[in-house]
């Protein structure tokens, strides 16, 4: 229905993609596997002809026999939206905040000229309905910022969905969301393809979420494709080494020597975690937003606790009161038996016993200062020692950066690069817990397999404790040796990781566990083989 | 690495502005003090290169040391806006939410209210017209537009993960402040202040053109533009020389501080 015959595009005289070709048949789904910057999401816009500027491109892309390539702008915008729709990572930037969700279903009909004003309303409707979004709990009158990720999600859906094109693509469509609604968005997609009889490209990171949706899975590596076959044939037999090496990465298991010792250096009792709700009466205040409720537990020294949960469960606010950020309004904290105490009450001696790693690489550092300057921070809680510079060398090269790399600003860096240096900035004050915030989610594959190698090896060799807080099952399970598993603001389960894993207790880590996309075990076994 | 077109065209204008204020100091081609009514409104020669007034002053002369009222003046207001405002937006976002953020805005909201020309002349109703009085008119208009820039993208940094690293590291929010949220904003308040003082530049020659700034004998572009208004008609001469200088050191304000911001954003040089 649509093929690719030696696609190649190159902006500014730099090569992104070299020689793709693939096609899709109808009532296909179709993976696109690889990291970031390998291409995928170029080979999308490429197809839609939506290509920044000083773009290149040769080869032919055909749908339906006619050549995408050769069709005028005007052409181009016929068919966008008609033929071809598309629905993209950020449901919280996808759609207009000041419209409401009917309306921009509606529009894409009104573009079109598919319809009338209110029979487009009346289209809208049914494509909400048909997306998850009944009429009842979901009018059309409704404005995206009242609606979760997940639904705006849904609303994306419909909006690419409403003229029935023959090709869907869909780039990294459940990446920003919770493992239960990536479960259910995948699901509704596998429901329309078979329902309209479309065809769905499926761009992601992930090869779990393609081996259980795709027919057929293409891998691409920096601009070109290495290996492509029907799904099943593809994970049994990874004929090309980058596949066999992506898929080990993905499932990557640390080397973890260490023993945690029976000492506790994080003690939580009780802690319950309150916000002041919004008022909506004049005089009347609502009670306030319990975000923690009644959490207790205990980390020892040594020892790597998981927190897992999905957003909005409190992990975040969690955190932000075991570093002394937030004040508690019941239960206490003890860290090394002290007790926690909110900002300026927290003596200093204290407060260089924990440190955090953050998700976000591009935003966990002042770009204006260079990476001497940023690794030094946490020394205002100390003197800053005589000889600073070969602290900050020592500790970049713990780990695993070149001393050198003190002088040089933050951008020059890549994203598994800042980590490390996020995890030296950590480490300078010699912490005895470290707060891992999500801290590999932002990474391909590969590089987060060196990242965890990276922490496992650290807390063997200095004996660091981490909670590290994760939405990601596949890691907790690779890094922890305890596991608490938070909903709601409360802990509902905790135990040792494998124990949780395996056999659940509580209904809710089995619904987590069911959700997490995953690889059939008997394609694994013949791989190992 | 190439410096952007914006930055070397602004900064020659200005430059050449500045240039010659400097020189005002020490030559002039003619005194503008003294009055030769016999010379008056020569056309340019080789004696008076931009020919005379209507007093047979010196229009080069005059041009001169007007523009050193103009940039003094903006100076000294512009100085006076951020020095209060960023301060006062930097303390509001620092403390989001609280009374004092609400006093600092409110308090904002209410020099906003009034129209800055209705102010000004009651300033100099009171105290005189003077170019003092000018340039505190001038200023205090300046610091709700520095504090609100500033308290705006405040905000949007204190968000950021490094902000929570360094409270992490029990720095306290006036530390943050100077340390992390300042630096990251200095681009948009380098731009807001050459706009500023754009603006300025502009509102001093319309105080001096209503007679409210610098009085005479001190020469002002607004007043000669006001002196020449009654010769519109048998002399142009008169009030396109002062009406381009005006313009000219506008543009190269704006020029200037769009090619400052490009310069000083490392985020920006790279992608150059």
């Amino acid at each position: 229905m649509i093929s690719l015959k030696n696609l190649s595009l190159a902006i500014h005289d730099t090569s992104i993609l070299s020689d793709v070709s693939f096609g899709i048949q109808q009532g296909q789904i179709f993976g696109l596997v690889g990291e970031s910057g390998s291409g995928k999401s170029m080979t999308a816009l490429a197809l839609m002809q939506l290509l920044p500027g000083g773009s290149a491109v040769s080869g032919q892309v055909l749908l339906d026999g006619a050549d995408v390539l050769a069709m005028s702008e005007t052409e181009m915008c016929a068919l966008r939206g008609n033929e071809i729709g598309m629905i993209f990572q950020e449901p919280m930037t996808a759609l207009n905040p000041v419209q409401t969700i009917g309306d921009q279903v509606a529009e894409t009909l009104l573009i079109h000229g598919k319809a009338s004003k209110s029979k487009a309303a009346i289209i809208a409707r049914q494509m909400l309905d048909r997306v998850g979004l009944p009429a009842d709990r979901f009018p059309s009158s409704r404005f995206p910022h009242e609606l979760s990720g997940g639904q705006r999600q849904r609303v994306c859906i419909a909006m690419a969905i409403a003229l029935r094109p023959k090709l869907l693509i869909a780039d990294e469509p459940t990446t920003a969301l919770d493992v239960t609604t990536q479960a259910q968005i995948l699901e509704l997609l596998q429901e329309l393809v078979v329902e309209e009889n479309m065809s769905l490209l499926l761009i992601t990171h992930d090869l779990a979420v393609v081996a259980g949706l795709a027919d057929h899975v293409a891998v691409m590596r920096n601009g070109e494709l290495v290996e492509q076959g029907p799904t099943e044939q593809l994970f049994k037999t990874m004929s090309h080494p980058y596949t066999k090496q992506l898929f080990e990465a993905s499932s990557h298991q640390p080397n973890r020597l260490g023993e945690p010792q029976e000492a506790p250096i994080l003690e939580v009792k009780n802690a319950i975690r309150e916000y002041a709700a919004p008022r909506t009466k004049l005089f009347h205040r609502p009670p306030p937003y319990r975000a923690v409720n009644d959490v207790s537990f205990t980390l020892m020294r040594g020892e790597s606790l998981g927190l897992v949960g999905e957003s909005g469960c409190g992990k975040s606010t969690l955190t932000r009161t075991i570093l002394g950020l937030d004040p508690l309004q019941g239960g206490e904290i003890r860290l090394s038996g002290e007790p926690v105490l909110a900002g300026e009450h927290m003596p200093a001696s204290l407060r260089k016993k924990v440190q955090i790693v953050f998700q976000d690489p591009y935003s966990s550092f002042n770009p204006r200062h260079k990476v001497q300057r940023l690794v030094m921070e946490p020394f205002h809680l100390t003197q800053v020692p005589e000889n600073s510079r070969d602290h900050v060398a020592e500790v970049l090269e713990t780990v695993g950066m070149e001393a050198d790399a003190m002088d040089r600003y933050i951008h020059e860096f890549s994203g598994g690069q800042r980590q490390r240096i996020a995890i030296a900035r950590a480490l300078v004050l010699h912490p005895d817990l470290i707060v891992l915030d999500e801290a590999v989610s932002a990474l391909d594959v590969s590089i987060r397999a060196q990242i965890l190698d990276l922490l496992a090896d650290l807390q063997t060799r200095l004996g660091l404790s981490y909670l590290f807080i994760s939405h990601d099952l596949t890691v907790v399970r690779a890094i922890t040796d305890r596991v608490l598993v938070m909903k709601a603001g409360k802990i509902v389960e905790q135990g040792p990781t494998e124990q949780v894993f395996t056999a659940p207790n509580h209904p809710y880590t089995q619904q987590l566990l069911d959700a997490a996309p995953h690889i059939p075990d008997d394609w694994q076994e013949t791989k190992h083989a | 690495m190439r410096l952007p077109v914006q930055l070397i065209t602004g900064s020659i204008l200005t430059g050449f502005f500045v240039a010659a204020v400097a020189l005002s100091f020490f030559w002039t081609p003619h005194d503008v003090t003294i009055l030769t009514i016999a010379d008056k409104l020569q056309t340019p020669s080789t004696e008076y290169w931009l020919g005379t007034d209507h007093f047979g002053r010196d229009m080069l002369s005059m041009l001169m040391v007007g523009a050193r009222t103009s940039i003094a003046v903006t100076i000294v207001a512009v100085g006076i806006g951020m020095g209060i405002g960023v301060p006062l937006g930097l303390m509001a976002a620092a403390n989001r939410g609280s009374l004092l953020d609400e006093v600092i805005m409110r308090g904002n909201d209410l020099i906003f209210a009034f129209p800055s020309l209705v102010i000004a002349i009651l300033i100099t109703a009171v105290f005189g017209p003077s170019a003092l009085n000018a340039i505190l008119a001038i200023g205090i208009f300046n610091i709700p537009v520095f504090a609100r820039v500033t308290r705006g993208a405040a905000l949007s940094i204190w968000t950021l993960d490094y902000i929570l690293a360094a409270r992490t590291c029990g720095k306290r929010a006036l530390r943050i402040s100077v340390e992390h949220i300042l630096p990251n904003i200095a681009n948009l308040l380098i731009v807001q202040g050459t706009i500023q003082f754009s603006l300025g530049i502009l509102a001093e020659a319309g105080l001096s053109y209503v007679g409210l700034g610098a009085q005479p004998p001190t020469p002002s572009w607004g007043r000669m533009l006001a002196d020449a208004q009654t010769y519109i008609y048998s002399d142009a001469r008169l009030a396109f020389l002062p009406g381009i200088a005006i313009v000219l050191m506008v543009l190269g304000l704006n020029l200037m501080g769009d090619g400052l911001r490009d310069l000083l954003d490392p985020r920006i040089r790279r992608e150059r």
